[in-house]
């Protein structure tokens, strides 16, 4: 499938300004080809959303570009560096530059909120313990949990719990944030505090936001560029307002949420009528 | 190929895993003893939560030892020698052996489900992004907790195993106090003990090596932990028998 002719549009920016760029990515698991020449890019400063039918591998892209996986082809690189060549010192130091927000929070579950919050900084820095204490309430304060510093993750809601995981993730000051289905599971107030809280990140602090998810309007409202990807390429890149406007089957029926159309409702299956029919089957 | 050779190819793959697994386990062994206080922690989960099933597990098997002893030297009219055969019994065998199959139920499990879920709700790969190694954080402290743990809960097995065995040939049997005690202090050799010592280390480091293994390479699902925790129990428990026949063959 040819990848929407949108999928050009923001070629005109410097090249030092690109974050992430992967190109031709191909990736497989146990035989099943996962991305089949995947290229998108993500610029400082910006919000870049990766969509996408469940099961296309969006949470994969994510571990790509984090280097927990590297691709069987082609070449994902980040600030620069082909992920690939690096040797697992370097990876860490790419990854102390860089936070992520895990569907679950992925909290420590043996540690407080404080102190999960505290943990990045306990582990790679020397700071006495006030100016620990300092950083972990301000980053607290800004995600509305600083009254919650002392409860246990179990004792969470999903919502706060994804809050406190992002109070983790910036503890560090990253440069980039990588957020993994922000929205899922979410009732619509956390989910708007989730959305709010993404948007702020971005804009009061610089960073370079990646969002993968499938809630199409809760990131067309903040995304400055969007990549749709099915059947393990991007279909269609563009602002979410030009991917409103296409005209791709694909776009349009994930767009408007319709069961049928390029992703099928059925899972590939024999032909209906010879099945029921068949009484050796039974 | 046949069900054999894939067999023996599965065998030899884990044998492998495992390792190479304990190499870079032990590199960060070093490493997590700059944070002491993740270590006793581990051992305290280990081993001090662990010392109620071996205490009364040591009683029991002591009394039952002061039992079957009493009954068997009756016969050649050498009860005297109750205290000599217990304690040779206790430190030689069952101490060590026994600690071991209770460490592998109580505290194997523990370590292998909690990593395992540490796997499923990806603590482990949060570490990772946040560059930190969760061998290091994680499994190297438990696997030192689970070693340090396993000589001392046998420690305190054979010393309970013995008031047992004491309590049931002397208090009830009515065997001689004084001889007792007296043949086990003179006929108990240095080496009796050493040899249940040793064998308490090697089952220290293999179970909590098999516990901490099997839970960081467990399937991220339910059915994975499970399968997980499983495997360490019975994993455990027949290299302890293996072992311990093994370490018994050299030591005589």
């Amino acid at each position: 499938m040819a990848a929407d002719p949108i999928a050009s549009s923001p070629a005109s920016a410097p090249a030092d300004d690109i974050v992430v760029d992967v190109r031709d990515a191909h990736y497989s698991i146990s035989g099943r080809a996962v991305f089949e020449g995947v290229t998108l890019t993500a610029r400082r400063g910006q919000i870049t959303a990766v969509m996408g039918p469940s099961g296309t591998g969006k949470t994969t892209l994510l571990r790509l570009i984090t280097a927990q996986v590297y691709a069987d082809r082609g070449q994902v690189n980040v600030w620069g560096q082909d992920v690939a060549r690096l040797n697992s010192r370097q990876v860490f130091a790419m990854r102390r530059r860089m936070g992520m927000l895990f569907q679950n929070g992925a909290l420590l579950t043996d540690l407080d909120v404080f102190e999960n919050v505290a943990f990045p900084l306990r582990e790679h820095t020397d700071l006495p313990e006030n100016l620990i204490r300092n950083l972990v309430l301000t980053k607290l304060q800004a995600v509305g949990l600083r009254g919650a510093a002392e409860l246990m993750p179990a004792e969470l809601s999903g919502g706060m719990s994804r809050r406190v995981a992002l109070a983790r993730a910036i503890v560090m000051d990253p440069e980039m944030l990588i957020y993994d289905e922000p929205f899922v599971g979410l009732d619509p107030i956390g989910l708007g505090v989730i959305l709010r809280l993404i948007q702020k990140m971005n804009e009061a602090l610089g960073i370079t936001s990646i969002v993968v998810s499938h809630d199409v309007h809760e990131l067309a409202s903040i995304a400055h560029q969007s990549y749709l990807l099915a059947d393990g390429r991007v279909v269609a890149a563009g602002t979410p307002a030009e991917l409103g406007r296409s005209e791709s089957p694909n776009v349009r029926q994930f767009m408007s949420g319709a069961a049928d159309g390029p992703v099928a409702f059925h899972y590939p299956a024999p032909d209906y009528a010879a099945q029921l029919l068949d009484q050796a089957g039974s | 190929m046949s069900g054999a050779d894939g067999f023996f190819l599965d065998g030899l793959r884990r044998i492998g895993s495992v390792a190479v697994f304990q190499f870079r386990l032990l590199v960060q062994c070093g490493p997590a003893f700059a944070r002491p206080g993740l270590i006793v922690l581990q051992v305290y989960n280990a081993g001090a939560r662990s010392l109620i099933i071996i205490m009364l597990s040591g009683t029991f098997t002591g009394m039952v030892l002061g039992l079957q002893g009493f009954d068997l030297l009756q016969r050649f009219g050498s009860e005297d020698a109750l205290g000599v055969a217990a304690a040779l019994g206790m430190l030689k065998e069952l101490g060590p052996v026994l600690t071991a199959l209770l460490f592998a139920g109580r505290a194997g499990t523990a370590l292998t489900s909690e990593i395992g879920l540490m796997r499923a709700t990806d603590q482990l790969t949060a570490m990772q992004i946040m560059a930190v190694d969760p061998l290091r954080y994680v499994v190297a402290p438990r696997f030192l907790g689970g070693v340090i743990a396993m000589p001392l809960l046998t420690a305190v097995f054979c010393a309970v195993g013995l008031f047992g065995a004491q309590l049931v040939g002397v208090q009830m049997m009515g065997v001689d106090a004084g001889s007792f005690w007296s043949q086990m202090q003179s006929s108990v050799e240095l080496r009796d003990v050493n040899e249940g010592i040793i064998k308490s280390v090697v089952f220290g480091i293999t179970l909590s090596l098999i516990a901490v293994h099997e839970g960081y390479h467990s399937e991220p699902t339910a059915a994975g932990v499970g399968l997980a925790t499983t495997r360490t129990v019975v994993a455990s428990s027949v290299l302890t028998l293996l072992l311990d026949y093994i370490l018994t063959a050299a030591f005589l």
